[in-house]
């Protein structure tokens, strides 16, 4: 017996009054994938992963998370499925301490929903846990700075943290290298890789040098259609994609 | 998770001994204090004041379980005040018939039920009203708040119409031999009850779904992506604090025997606001701080003055407009300004600002004082240690000018001087 | 049968009353994000300019003045205390009207005594006009109504037909989108707040005779305007508008029913001995805003007219 498709996307489309923004995607994503989502601006890229992840609802088509669909679900019970997703804007709570923060994340997965009789303190598991994600991507020493002090990396660390710290199957990373410099870029893909190690990952990306170190396979979206999926070998060797998407740019060295 | 193992992540957390002095102590020296208080011996005033600040403490704090922790402004928070108050009412009254299984209950113990009323009572109102966050809920709250009060004027059988329903707090069985007859006895229950208050909304903040209240309050959507439910979050966090509240008004239907309707109306509700704003809503203390200035001056002020509601709007304005982080803001602010690096400066910078506000307040009493006597129209004139300040002479309006001038000056100055240290 | 149409007429005419009051409210508060909860004050302090401006001059005059007055007292309200609140938030915005409520009533109090003022129809107003089935219709009711759609069709010109109407118009839509343009968006603040603020001055000077001139009016009229903010579905004026005759008409309506629950229940065993049963239609009258405010809220969240998630 096989294994479904960890995610599996099925004719979605979503239109937003008359302008269509995502067009009959179908994808899907094996476990244990790192599947990149690249595309140019406006291509639907966001759009897509508000999909999936259930902050929109499609106007067409249909998303399975392990075989069960979960489109029209409300996104708390999709994350409760196993799907987790990080923002392009850092969306952290940022009254509370880093650790506060990861620690959030964490209650879910110690069966903590929304309990109140137990004391959050004293819950050596849920400690651990928060420590184990902290010193996983980072930011253990900066465990009691308040997350609006952090600086803009650690911010996009602490962004990933919190998306992995439910011990989601399938991540979903939204340009999680947006805006760093190229020492930050590479501490955050090294990040990335050990993050998400034996875990499902989608990951939109502009970055090219991030994309084909971290991939196994490319999707390339072009006005909300899917152009070309496929190994990062073969999308560099694809002459619809250079064309569609690279245009006259000067080509990013891995691509030429 | 090898890690788990090898990282010793005690440096980052607070140790048992710094929980023990940030968390335990401050309680245990509140309740040390409200065990000490009657040991001075207290006046029949002073206990019935103390009474009234307890129970405002409570509820205070119960309304800022909302305001100030879940983000939700409610103009309706007495409405669960009421309810817990009303149903410790009846059950006095069952207590005093001695019927069924209520002959054998403690009326030490009706605040339990108070707060089951008033958790009940934010049940089924905060399942309709919890759907919507920010100004809508607001909105929402006083068309609800006002839908009960009316509702409490029409249904004489459990409200008791305008003379509302009265009790008597000594029948059934005593608990710690209190008889709750004399009025220091009746100190004890509410200080036990305060105490119980502060204590269990103190243990809420401390529980997952107290850290979700706060998450949800900063950031309601990422909430959903960590696996909760925003909605599901305020709906929970709503009916414990209508349960906090109407545990205060089970406290407050056995300190004065007595609810009428009017508890449930508008007044009471934004007075509870007022109170916890001012005190300070971003800090847990915030609340017990504007409870306890509040009550003073409610009980104080009302006697020397016609116009109190006019010095608290204009205290509660000014603290929204120059000061949002309530009187507990300006208390800490202060400890830590004198711990900071040039604790001089900032002390000089401190009293020029007081100065100043104390100047404007002269005038602004002045003003007031003045217009009310004129109001009421009974010929007498304001005159404060025996100076004679009438309408018709100069030298009031003279006093309210130029201690406005200059407390209008002295303020900026401060203001600028704070600059300068910057 | 004259009882339904007196109810009728009464009922548009407290209904366009009350979208005076929920339109500037839907305006403030869709362009500003403020929930003006001292609007009713304003309202309230419409009728008592009035009273006395009447009082020493003419009731026409109180009529153009008043309400310019209170829209002064309104920009001057924004300027001085709303922007200075702004960078705290939309709630410490709401918190700073809510004060200001207190105040105005408080100083009302002072200033006019805490007892209720002698404003009264002008007597030119004060005659029979029409006779619907053997019963009166005063005049002053039918020149609310002139009112009350003058000054309809003045916002609709005002929103549809000048350039500051575009604005407002693009700025309920879409909030955030009108300082990218290049307007002066404070400046476009301070006269909404103002013009919202003088239609509920307008409100309080033609209510204000026909009911009671009493510091405690703005109470009164205040959760009401909310709910129909809210019933309507908020940031939407064509909601307020239907919302506000709607419970204009309810209200009305309700008024006129003397039957009881145990009258109209009686088939399910419901007796007039019972307390439920021997709640009249008619008392129920003015709970009935807030009995639609919860059935809107179960049934449908979002408003009648409702599309923006808030």
């Amino acid at each position: 017996m096989t294994l479904p498709p960890a995610l599996s996307i099925r004719g979605l489309s979503k239109s937003f009054g008359p302008a269509r923004i995502i067009t009959d995607v179908t994808l899907d994503i094996a476990p244990g994938e790192r599947h990149a989502i690249i595309g140019p601006n406006g291509a639907g890229k966001s759009t897509l992963f508000n999909l999936i992840s259930g902050l929109y609802f499609p106007t067409a088509g249909s998303v399975a998370l392990n075989g069960e669909n979960i489109s029209g679900l409300p996104p708390h019970q999709i994350n409760r499925m196993g799907l987790s997703r990080s923002f392009q804007v850092s969306n952290i709570f940022t009254n509370m301490t880093v650790r506060e923060n990861v620690r959030c994340g964490v209650l879910n997965t110690m069966g903590l929903g929304y309990s109140f009789w137990s004391n959050i303190g004293a819950n050596k598991t849920a400690h651990a846990k928060t420590f184990e994600i902290l010193e996983r991507c980072g930011l253990s020493d900066k465990a009691n700075v308040p997350a609006s002090l952090l600086p803009y990396a650690d911010q996009r660390s602490l962004e990933i943290a919190i998306t992995i710290a439910g011990d989601p199957d399938v991540i979903l990373l939204d340009e999680p290298t947006a805006g760093m410099s190229q020492s930050e870029t590479a501490r955050a893909v090294d990040l990335i890789a050990k993050a998400t190690e034996g875990k499902t990952l989608l990951i939109v990306e502009h970055d090219m040098g991030v994309i084909f170190n971290l991939a196994d396979r490319i999707s390339v979206l072009v006005y909300g259609e899917i152009l070309a999926t496929g190994t990062p070998q073969e999308i560099r060797g694809n002459a619809e994609v250079r064309e569609a998407y690279l245009g006259d740019e000067a080509l990013p060295e891995e691509l030429a | 998770m090898s890690t788990q193992d090898t990282f010793d992540y005690s440096a980052h957390v607070p140790s048992n001994a710094e929980k023990f002095r940030q968390r335990t102590l401050p309680l245990l020296i509140f309740a040390a204090i409200l065990v000490a208080i009657p040991l001075t011996g207290p006046s029949r005033t002073m206990y019935t004041l103390m009474h009234q600040m307890g129970i405002n403490i409570v509820l205070a704090m119960s309304y800022n379980m909302l305001l100030g922790r879940a983000g939700l402004l409610s103009f309706g928070h007495a409405v669960y005040f009421g309810f817990g108050g009303y149903f410790a009412m009846h059950v006095m009254n069952w207590i005093a018939d001695g019927s069924g299984i209520w002959g054998g209950f403690p009326v030490f113990l009706l605040p339990v039920l108070g707060f089951g009323a008033g958790a009940l009572a934010g049940a089924v109102i905060g399942w309709p009203s919890c759907r919507r966050a920010g100004t809508t809920f607001a909105m929402i709250s006083l068309g609800v708040a006002e839908l009960v009060a009316s509702g409490a004027f029409m249904f004489d059988g459990f409200f008791g119409g305008e003379q509302g329903i009265s009790g008597d707090r000594m029948n059934g069985p005593q608990m710690f031999g209190l008889t709750l007859g004399p009025i220091s006895q009746v100190y004890w229950f509410i200080a036990f009850w305060t105490i119980v208050g502060v204590a269990g909304m103190y243990a809420f903040t401390r529980t997952p779904l107290g850290k979700l209240s706060e998450a949800t309050r900063d950031n309601p959507q990422r909430v959903q992506f960590i696996g909760y439910n925003p909605q599901r979050v305020r709906y929970m966090v709503f009916i414990f604090a209508g349960g906090f509240a109407g545990l205060a008004g089970a406290m407050s239907a056995v300190n004065y025997e007595i609810f009428t309707p009017d508890a449930f109306s508008l007044g009471p509700s934004g007075f509870i606001l007022i109170m916890a704003y001012v005190g300070g809503i971003t800090y847990f203390v915030g609340p017990i701080f504007g409870a306890i200035l509040l009550t003073y001056m409610q009980s104080m002020m009302s006697d020397f003055t016609d116009a109190w509601l006019l010095y608290l709007g204009v205290l509660f304005i000014s603290i929204v407009m120059f000061a949002p982080r309530g009187l507990a803001g300006i208390v800490f602010g202060f400890g830590a300004g004198l711990r900071g690096p040039r604790p001089r400066a900032f002390l000089i910078t401190w009293l020029t600002h007081l100065a100043g506000i104390a100047l404007m307040l002269i005038g602004l009493i002045v003003l007031v004082e003045i217009a009310v006597r004129w109001s009421n129209g009974y010929g007498e004139a304001f005159a404060p240690f025996g100076l004679p300040l009438a309408q018709s002479n100069p030298l009031s309006w003279l006093l309210v000018l130029l201690s406005a001038l200059a407390g209008g000056a002295l303020t900026r100055r401060a203001a600028r001087m704070r600059e300068a240290q910057a | 049968m004259e009882t339904i149409v007196f109810a009728l007429v009464n009922g548009v005419i407290y209904g366009l009353l009350l979208f005076m009051l929920s339109s500037g409210l839907t305006l403030i508060f869709s362009m500003m994000g403020v929930l003006n909860f001292a609007h009713a004050s304003f309202y309230m302090l419409g009728a008592f300019f009035a009273y006395t401006i009447m009082g020493a001059t003419s009731f026409w005059l109180a009529l153009i003045f008043a309400p310019i007055l209170v829209g002064l007292i309104g920009a001057a309200v924004e300027r001085y205390g709303l922007r200075r609140v702004h960078v705290n938030g939309h709630v410490a915005e709401l918190l700073f009207t809510f004060g200001l409520a207190y105040l105005i009533e408080e100083i009302v109090k002072i200033v006019y005594g805490k007892t209720a003022v002698n404003y009264r129809v002008p007597s030119i107003l004060d005659f029979p006009a029409v006779q619907i089935y053997g019963a009166d219709l005063p005049a002053y009711r039918i020149f609310m109504l002139f009112v009350a759609m003058a000054m309809l069709i003045g916002l609709w010109l005002l929103l549809r037909r000048t350039r500051a109407g575009l604005i407002i118009q693009a700025a309920l839509s879409h909030p955030h989108m009108v300082g990218h343009l290049g307007h002066n968006v404070p400046l476009i603040f301070m006269t909404v707040f103002g013009i919202g603020c003088a239609l509920a001055g307008l409100a309080g000077v033609i209510a204000g005779n026909i009911f009671v001139t009493d510091p405690s009016m703005a109470v009164q009229m205040g959760p009401i305007v909310f709910v129909v903010v809210v019933v309507g579905g908020i940031g939407s004026l064509e909601g307020a508008f239907v919302a506000s005759l709607l419970i204009g008409l309810l209200q009305n309506l309700a008024v006129g029913i003397n039957a009881s629950f145990a009258d109209i229940f009686g088939f399910l065993g419901l007796t007039s001995a019972s307390e439920v049963g021997s709640i009249t239609v008619s008392s129920l009258g003015p709970v009935l805003p807030f009995l639609l405010l919860v059935l809107i809220l179960i049934f449908r969240p979002q408003g009648l007219m409702g599309e923006r998630e808030l």
